[in-house]
């Protein structure tokens, strides 16, 4: 009883300014933000995969990491047949920055912002190192059925392969449609886009 | 003279960090931008509208109480964000002058708000403002508020606040100011919670922006990184920026103040 009362004495002592929990910390948000154009409210709700990311400091542990992994892979819509789209397309949508932002028209086509984070054509000296360099990516790799299946897959739900990356879930946000990620999976695999020159 | 000081500094900087070959040419471009900014036209504009009469209580700004008495403007902003007993909470720059705005010339929030960011052709008063202040602090070092609780409780949520992954693309202030030497495009991201790293870029916010002519400040880059982190806008002034410039200002403490900067 008396340890309890000194637990309970030290917690009200250091409560004025401890750590927010994370009840707080989304009615801080619902308070101190509020929707624009298309960026509304409910994107500040954190879902499991980044609640968990949040709460390990992007260190999952290896068990509920692959668990949270394979509920994101069912997210992911594989449409059949070939997933190579036209790679001059996707190099358009791998340059543009724009998409999902509040400043963005809603239903304008939005672009990957990949460059921003990678290296891919060769031409494009003005690319970001966040993400690892792709270039030859399709050389090193081939273009066959499971490597399209892949880069198809990550593209549109990152989380699904490596669950607290940085990379955006650009399908599952419904940022990018199935023909632009089509169009990113030839820019990477096509023998002719420059990443494979 | 400003800009030898600063070139002098530059030097010194260069001297005593040993920077890799493809950076020094980085910071011999930022110190040709800083001798040639217009920060100083920015400062002059502002220190003008600290004293015009505005509002309809007819007042200028000059009795603004920015933590170190009314009026008194000689390393306040090196002081800030701080806890004000008057309003019982934590404010930046920014949110103090709007408060001042409110109070002492009894102009409406919604007026005094309704163009906080300006562009290349107008500026806007928040901006001039703010290089008008902060300019008063060159020399001083960062010593932002951080015994009272309200303070270590704006440190806390915003270090919270710089960890937490929201948004459409799940981002968190450290997915791109997270990880040491990395870049997005060409620009180097600095990794915040670092004091290596913030002090330097805290000792020069707000800043003037060649590559859009533009004066930025604290608050608009806090917006403008929720804007690109695909969340809704955050209120100005609101107590989740003020705390993440808290949790920076913080984390560069005891750096001496040299800006308004010049920036990329």
């Amino acid at each position: 009883m008396k340890r309890n009362l000194i637990v309970l004495a030290a917690f009200a002592a250091t409560a004025a300014y401890a750590e927010p929990t994370a009840r707080d910390v989304q009615q801080v948000l619902q308070r101190d933000f509020h929707p624009r154009g298309q960026a509304t409210m409910e994107r500040l709700a954190q879902d499991g995969v980044q609640r968990v990311c949040t709460e390990t400091r992007d260190q999952p542990p290896a068990a509920l990491a692959k668990q949270l992994e394979a509920d994101q892979m069912k997210t992911i819509a594989f449409p059949s047949g070939s997933l190579m789209g036209d790679w001059k397309n996707g190099e358009k949508i791998a340059q543009s920055g724009r998409g999902s932002m509040w400043s963005d028209k809603p239903g304008a086509a939005a672009g990957g912002s990949c460059y921003n984070c990678h290296q891919l054509s060769p031409k494009e000296l003005s690319h970001g190192t966040i993400g690892p360099s792709l270039l030859r990516f399709g050389k090193t790799r081939g273009n066959g059925a499971d490597t399209q299946k892949y880069v198809y897959g990550k593209i549109y739900n990152a989380k699904a392969y490596n669950l607290c990356s940085q990379m955006p879930r650009l399908g599952h946000a419904g940022t990018l449609t199935e023909q632009q990620i089509k169009d990113l999976v030839a820019l990477l695999l096509d023998p002719a886009s420059p990443v494979n020159q | 003279m400003r800009a030898l000081v600063y070139g002098a500094a530059t030097a010194l900087a260069l001297a005593a960090a040993p920077a890799a070959a493809q950076q020094s040419q980085f910071e011999k471009y930022q110190k040709m931008v800083a001798e040639g900014s217009p920060v100083e036209l920015f400062e002059l504009s502002g220190e003008e509208l600290w004293k015009k009469k505005q509002g309809p209580r007819q007042a200028s700004l000059e009795k603004c109480d920015l933590g170190k008495g009314p009026g008194v403007l000689k390393g306040a902003y090196a002081a800030l964000p701080r806890y004000f007993k008057d309003v019982d909470r934590v404010m930046d720059l920014e949110t103090r002058l709007l408060h001042c705005m409110t109070t002492l010339q009894g102009r409406t929030r919604e007026e005094a708000t309704k163009r906080l960011f300006g562009d290349a052709n107008q500026p806007s008063e928040m901006e001039y403002l703010s290089a008008y202040v902060a300019g008063q602090s060159r020399g001083t070092k960062l010593a932002p508020g951080a015994a009272h609780p309200k303070e270590k409780e704006a440190y806390e949520l915003g270090k919270t606040m710089f960890f937490y992954r929201t948004g459409a693309w799940d981002f968190s202030c450290a997915s791109c100011h997270g990880e040491a030497g990395k870049r997005i495009r060409m620009s180097e991201l600095p990794v915040l919670s670092e004091p290596k790293a913030a002090r330097p870029l805290m000792a020069t916010w707000p800043a003037y922006r060649v590559s859009n002519s533009t004066f930025v400040t604290m608050q608009w880059r806090i917006n403008d990184c929720y804007r690109q982190m695909r969340t809704p806008e955050p209120n100005f002034g609101s107590e989740t920026t003020v705390a993440l410039i808290t949790y920076l200002t913080v984390t560069a403490k005891g750096e001496a103040y040299r800006g308004p900067g010049t920036k990329r």
